[in-house]
């Protein structure tokens, strides 16, 4: 039985720790949610420089060719720190998009890229009020030029290049394929779109006959995206075990900290047990993860099931352990300067942009039939 | 990241299974339970049996020291006999609290004489060991006993009533925790001893539980005249000796086994038709299943986690201590599910598929979100131990066991 992390992932997972301890306090935090920049580059830059967005891709392709666990650990402490920088767009999403269906071509183009810093890239789904659907996307592509609108889109601005969904005229799931998109052409316009979580920037992307390429085969979009989600679902759900675990020790030290009745309200159950039930879905959620992360690695059939099991687990520790927190502050809790609502935006943030819970249940089931009836 | 034995791992299981095979009955398939026959009298008999067999061939505690009959082996070679053995008709169940606490409290504090002639009974299941500590005013709070000893001569003389006692109906000894001292505060005056279950004025009588079994008893003490040499311990030092049994509380093998799951709530709502169609196509009904599937997934991955830690020869994190928390509410939530889906015919013992089996989840949750350590005091230790959260303030404290308001 070896269900754990290798000692040499564990020391990756320190020494990111340690980095954004120390370059990334809440602060930095603070300052992109109040301010303009697209993300915090002096963190970014840092991170580039530690080799993580190169961690998961190919030495062919100009990365560092370790497994998905090193990704995850990373991901783990990226969560805790809330750190504002495109990981989960463009480590995650962009990369193992590009992995999971780029030609050879198009990875020798854009891999190379992302492990070096030199790109940020990002995926481009929603198109506004309908949740993310085949029949929902009106972004067209076709005789190599893109066309719509997509919104909200991840680190928008700062990305170079998108990974976008667009219909592509066939019927049903198959109407849409995946297309990448270069940002940095005339025909791309950026806008900044305010969301709940400001420390981490999103934009609405808008082509107008922009110069585009498939990504994967015409009509493929929709079950490469399902793929891709199953992935991303393992390295968010590391993220959102490191950030769950970040706010249910800031409310544990404020607990200890905070007198109310003669003694430190930590002293009283009703925290207390909250903060027990904080740990015990962080436990579940870890564990979850880990056969997540290790069924990515395997590439093992068991993937799909464990990465909705992930997801599930991660988001309910993550959205539980981010609102008691600000309930264990009370009153200071609510304030635009307490580092509580760092985590309960982010813990939103991550928890729709993969779809929610809800969807994820439905999908769990169906998977769970399906391995049944196999 | 792997499921994998190490090597070692490996041989041991192979050599076990082959023991098992030459032994004992292969379960047929995974439903069927060791504990569902309880109600075959000659079950104690034939589990007395089966642990000499075990004993002999050195597998009965495979974590002792050999000179007690064990095979000095680590705690995961413990875990790999116990899950082999799961998957055969063995009875189970009545040793384990008497080799998982009572023996190791004697090893801690008994003579080498007494050592030589309990231990080895004990290990080959001729002789039953039991527990004898909550009491009808001191459960959760169990410093708060107040049965008591008083020294006459070499001997002392107990007085009062236990609760709760597993298996004490069939037990042959126990240990005990009595209060020697009421004028100092509760934890000070405690003391610990062993006793015969047979002596002059124990009297057992079991518990019918809510779910009509009857594996608790109380234990009534009239004067009964122990002799000094079984004190365990100091006099006034039972609490301590007390955390001695408590934290060999037996390595958490696994979850409760044989029972419905969740495949079994797939099935039955499957079948099931509500008003729009299978209930398994309702998505409250999914989203029920796929939350106590990543409960089930959770405890059982959690677990696997405690196992590498055993496996690589380190102490296991605290992450073990949320199973109890999480598996008992589950039975019971989950049992009361399935038999709201079963409508009206939900409340029927026969007759229905998986009704019994989802019924028993019901009222058994009940009792297991309070046997040993309730939801409540679970978490308090899950604050305190893990997130080193205050304990709760203790009124009676300093104050003299004598003074303190009674329940």
């Amino acid at each position: 039985m070896n269900f754990d992390f290798s000692d040499d992932q564990k020391l990756l997972k320190e020494q990111v720790r340690k980095f954004l301890a120390d370059k990334c306090p809440t602060k930095v935090v603070r300052r992109v949610l109040d301010g303009t920049e697209t993300h915090a580059e002096d963190v970014w830059k840092g991170l580039v420089d530690l080799g993580v967005p190169a961690l998961g891709i190919p030495e062919t392709y100009g990365g560092m060719g370790l497994s998905p666990l090193e990704v995850c650990v990373v991901a783990e402490e990226i969560g805790r720190a809330a750190a504002p920088v495109p990981f989960d767009s463009s480590v995650v999403l962009a990369t193992e998009a590009l992995k999971l269906a780029g030609s050879d071509a198009q990875k020798k183009k854009w891999l190379p890229e992302l492990a070096s810093g030199k790109a940020i890239g990002t995926v481009a789904i929603a198109e506004g009020a309908q949740p993310p659907k085949p029949r929902n996307t009106r972004t067209t592509f076709g005789g190599g030029r893109l066309n719509g609108k997509k919104l909200p889109v991840t680190d928008g601005e700062a990305a170079t290049f998108a990974i976008v969904l667009a219909n592509t005229g066939g019927s049903g799931e198959r109407a849409v394929s995946l297309v990448i998109v270069d940002l940095t052409q005339k025909a791309v316009a950026k806008k900044r779109i305010e969301t709940i979580d400001p420390a981490r920037k999103h934009a609405e992307l808008a082509f107008d006959d922009a110069a585009a390429e498939l990504l994967g085969a015409e009509g493929e979009g929709w079950s490469l995206l399902e793929r891709l989600y199953d992935a991303a679902a393992v390295y968010f759900a590391f993220a959102q075990v490191g950030g769950a675990e970040s706010a249910m020790w800031m409310a544990r030290d404020y607990a200890l900290q905070r007198n109310a009745f003669g003694r430190a309200i930590g002293s009283y159950q009703a925290i207390k047990h909250k903060l027990a039930d904080c740990y015990v879905k962080l436990e579940l959620a870890r564990s979850n993860a880990y056969y997540g992360a290790m069924m990515l690695t395997e590439g093992g059939a068991d993937l799909p099931l464990a990465a909705a099991a992930a997801r599930i687990a991660a988001t309910d520790a993550y959205d539980f352990a981010a609102k008691e927190n600000i309930q264990t502050h009370g009153g200071i809790g609510f304030t635009w300067e307490a580092d509580t609502q760092f985590h309960y935006r982010r813990s939103r943030l991550l928890a729709l942009s993969l779809g929610g819970p809800m969807a994820w249940k439905d999908k769990l089931v169906t998977r769970l039939e399906q391995k049944n009836a196999a | 990241m792997d499921f994998n034995d190490t090597p070692e791992e490996a041989a041991f299981r192979k050599e076990v299974r082959a023991w098992l095979d030459a032994n004992a009955t292969r379960k047929s398939d995974d439903t069927q339970s060791n504990r569902a026959r309880n109600d075959d009298p000659g079950l104690l008999q034939k589990a007395k049996e089966w642990q000499d067999k075990k004993a002999k061939a050195g597998y009965a505690r495979i974590t002792w020291p050999k000179e007690f009959g064990g095979r000095g082996g680590s705690p995961i070679l413990q875990v790999i006999y116990q899950q082999e053995e799961s998957n055969y008709l063995v009875p189970l169940g009545f040793f384990d609290i008497g080799l998982g606490m009572c023996i190791p409290t004697m090893m801690a504090y008994a003579t080498p004489e007494q050592l030589k002639r309990y231990v080895k009974p004990a290990l080959h299941g001729q002789e039953i060991w039991c527990q004898l500590f909550s009491e009808p005013a001191a459960g959760s709070d169990v410093a708060g006993i107040r049965t008591k000893a008083e020294r006459d001569g070499d001997d002392w003389i107990i007085n009062g009533q236990k609760v709760w006692t597993s298996g004490a109906h069939y037990c042959d000894f126990g240990i005990v925790i009595t209060r020697t001292d009421p004028n100092v505060p509760k934890h000070a005056g405690l003391t610990m001893f062993f006793l015969d279950m047979k002596s002059p004025g124990v009297e057992v009588r079991p518990i019918k539980q809510m779910s009509g079994g009857a594996n608790f008893n109380e234990v009534f003490f009239t004067n009964v005249r122990i002799p000094d040499s079984q004190r365990l311990g100091k006099v006034g030092e039972g609490w301590k000796a007390a955390l001695t049994t408590l934290m060999n509380e037996r390595l958490a093998v696994g979850l409760p086994s044989g029972g419905l799951d969740i495949d079994e709530l797939m099935e039955l709502a499957r079948e099931t038709e509500l008003e729009d169609g299978a209930a398994i196509r309702n998505q409250q009904v999914r989203s029920k299943i796929a939350d106590w599937y990543v409960q089930q997934q959770g405890l059982k991955l959690t677990r696997y986690r405690t196992l590498t830690a055993l496996s690589k020869g380190q102490t296991p994190g605290p992450e073990s201590s949320i199973i109890k928390i999480v598996a008992a509410p589950k039975m019971q939530d989950m049992g009361a599910f399935a038999m709201e889906l079963m409508g009206h015919a939900g409340i029927m013992k026969e007759d229905v598929p998986f009704a019994a089996g989802f019924q028993a989840q019901w009222i058994g949750g009940a009792g297991f979100r309070i046997a040993g350590g309730t939801d409540e005091i679970l978490r308090n230790i899950v604050a305190e131990r893990v997130l080193g959260l205050p304990a709760d303030i203790r009124v009676d404290k300093d104050i003299p066991f004598n003074k303190l308001t009674r329940s």
